[in-house]
């Protein structure tokens, strides 16, 4: 579904991402872990285009899409959520919802015919809120909201477009460890056709939601394969889950 | 099922348009102060599309402004008398302005995009002063007259000109209107409250932004074509940097991205400014910059800021 080929992003002499290739089939549940540093959000930024690689090529199916803008790749279905909140605070959740679904179905350039006329947009909405959880708060402006709801919030700007591909960069940072399974559940419940991968700290979180897992240290995959795999591999031990082990 | 937004006319709204038609009745002396507030309503409605609702600041607005003048004026001078083909004439030439301009200005922000329209401004304000054989320079353009408007004469007393101008600000009121409670207008609000991710939710930012700021840029020129025909003067003093900031002071005051803010702020500012330059006219504008400080400290979303507030508040 997704796939990178040899890509390369250096800032300055800091190499952030060396010959990066990768292949996500459909439907698969991927989770990207390293240490802090690694390069793991720009990885994100580097397939969603908000950073340029030097070099290399990022394809969506069949598309080589490394000269598309940001926008263009969504358009796609190559969608991702941000580790920090990124989010509309003056907007209620639904406006940014309805907003998100508008702009997928190309009606955000409409400045003549008022919002009434797309309740459609608005009741699609009003449904992808309602599928996780947050009903009740729709009409709430986004920074009156609760944290976790503002996490699930940025899920749910993201299911609007319709992806095909998500990238959920940390989802469930800063959220109480105890909630963070609520809100990985929330991601295990989305369509079995959608390509995941999230980046996520908490072993016990990856190991039980993941079907694949990436390990990337230093800008560099250190090795892919399945959550038993990983467990085993024993320079994964070394560099990531090293600290612990050594004890 | 909760609704988006409602668009729906409030009875304060109602209320509102009606007494902007009083001046006619209670103040038949101040009618041609009147016109003059709802064209600076006009432009300060303007600005308030593309700084409330889209967040692009400008202090080069004037531009707009002007160039809608300088077309309603000189078509005036040297072409035909009718008003309203001219006015329309006016919006798309400073359309077109804008949207040239517009390639340039969406892609700053912040302080960048501040130097950026104020030097578009000062450029154009330059461009007219030695441009003199077109512009009249410094002496203005002259010696046209605007006869009627579907039959209505500009006379002295202001009648038509009040009547004139209001509607083209209750016309271009219900433009932006309805802008603002469109799907582009939910959409100009996202950019405002987080440009970052509007290109993650597909929403190409910067094509929506050329399209608010060359709209932004027609109402201004029909602001501008209106001053030119009810004064049938055109001076340099619509290009000036003066004009931007008084504008911008104007939307503050009443309030930005309330659509409503403007116009407050224009009848506030310009009516006192009649009064204080009544009592002092040296010094008036220590009395605006009392009150910009005063609205600012206290009031910082504007008058009307405060009174949602205020109005949420006894809730």
């Amino acid at each position: 579904m997704l796939s990178t080929r040899n890509v390369n992003k250096k800032f300055g002499s800091l190499v952030v991402a060396e010959d990066i290739s990768l292949s996500l089939p459909p439907g698969v549940r991927y989770a990207l872990i390293g240490p802090n540093g690694a390069g793991k959000t720009t990885l994100i930024n580097l397939i969603t285009g908000l950073v340029a690689a030097d070099s290399g090529e990022i394809l969506l199916g069949e598309e080589n899409i490394t000269a598309l803008k940001p926008y263009q790749r969504v358009k796609r279905g190559l969608v991702r959520t941000f580790q920090i909140n990124t989010l509309f605070p003056h907007l209620s959740a639904l406006e940014s919802v309805t907003l998100a679904v508008l702009e997928r179905d190309g009606h955000a350039h409409n400045w003549w015919r008022g919002l009434p006329a797309f309740s459609a947009a608005a009741e699609e909405a009003f449904a992808i809120l309602k599928s996780l959880n947050l009903e009740k708060t729709a009409n709430r402006e986004t920074r009156e909201l609760a944290y976790g709801q503002q996490r699930l919030l940025e899920i749910a700007l993201a299911l609007a477009t319709r992806p095909r591909v998500l990238l959920l960069d940390e989802p469930a940072a800063g959220v109480p460890k105890g909630e963070s399974a609520e809100l990985f559940a929330a991601v295990e419940g989305l369509s079995r056709e959608l390509t995941v991968l999230f980046i996520e700290h908490d072993m016990e979180v990856v190991f039980r939601f993941a079907s694949r897992i990436l390990v990337m240290v230093g800008g560099r995959i250190l090795v892919e394969g399945s959550p038993q795999d990983i467990a085993r591999d024993e320079r994964v031990r070394e560099v990531y889950l090293g600290a612990a082990h050594a004890a | 099922m909760a609704s988006v937004n409602d668009t729906r006319w409030g009875p304060l709204e109602i209320a509102f348009w009606l007494c902007t038609l009083l001046p006619f009745v209670l103040a038949p002396n101040y009618l041609s102060l009147a016109s003059q507030i709802a064209i600076t309503a006009l432009f300060a409605l303007s600005l308030d599309l593309i700084l409330g609702y889209a967040g692009i600041v400008s202090l080069g607005h004037a531009a707009f402004f002007g160039m809608g003048a300088y077309t309603a004026g000189l078509i005036a001078k040297h072409y035909w008398a009718e008003p309203i083909s001219a006015l329309l004439i006016s919006g798309i030439a400073s359309g077109i302005l804008g949207y040239a301009l517009s390639h340039v200005i969406v892609r700053f922000r912040h302080l960048a995009l501040i130097m950026l329209t104020m030097g578009f401004g000062l450029l154009l304000h330059e461009a007219a002063n030695s441009a003199s054989a077109l512009t009249g320079g410094a002496d203005g353009l002259q010696g046209f007259r605007v006869p009627d408007v579907l039959g209505f004469k500009f006379d002295m007393f202001g009648r038509a000109a009040y009547a004139y101008a209001l509607a083209v600000l209750f016309v271009c009121f219900l433009v932006t209107r309805r802008i603002i409670h469109s799907p582009f207008g939910l959409a100009l609000r996202g950019i405002r409250e987080n440009a970052t991710r509007m290109p993650a939710i597909g929403a190409p930012s910067l094509s929506h932004l050329r399209k608010a700021y060359t709209i932004a840029a027609v109402i201004a020129g029909l602001a501008g074509a209106a001053l030119t025909h009810t004064t049938s003067t055109v001076s340099l003093d619509v290009l000036s940097f003066g004009r931007s900031a008084d504008v911008l002071v104007i939307l503050i005051l009443g309030g930005a991205g309330r659509l409503y803010g403007g116009i407050i702020g224009a009848i506030i500012y310009m009516v006192a400014r009649d009064q204080f330059s009544g009592v002092n006219p040296q010094y008036w504008y220590f009395w605006i910059g009392l009150l910009l400080v005063a609205v600012v400290m206290f009031l910082p979303n504007g008058i009307l800021g405060g009174l949602s507030a205020l109005h949420k508040k006894r809730q």
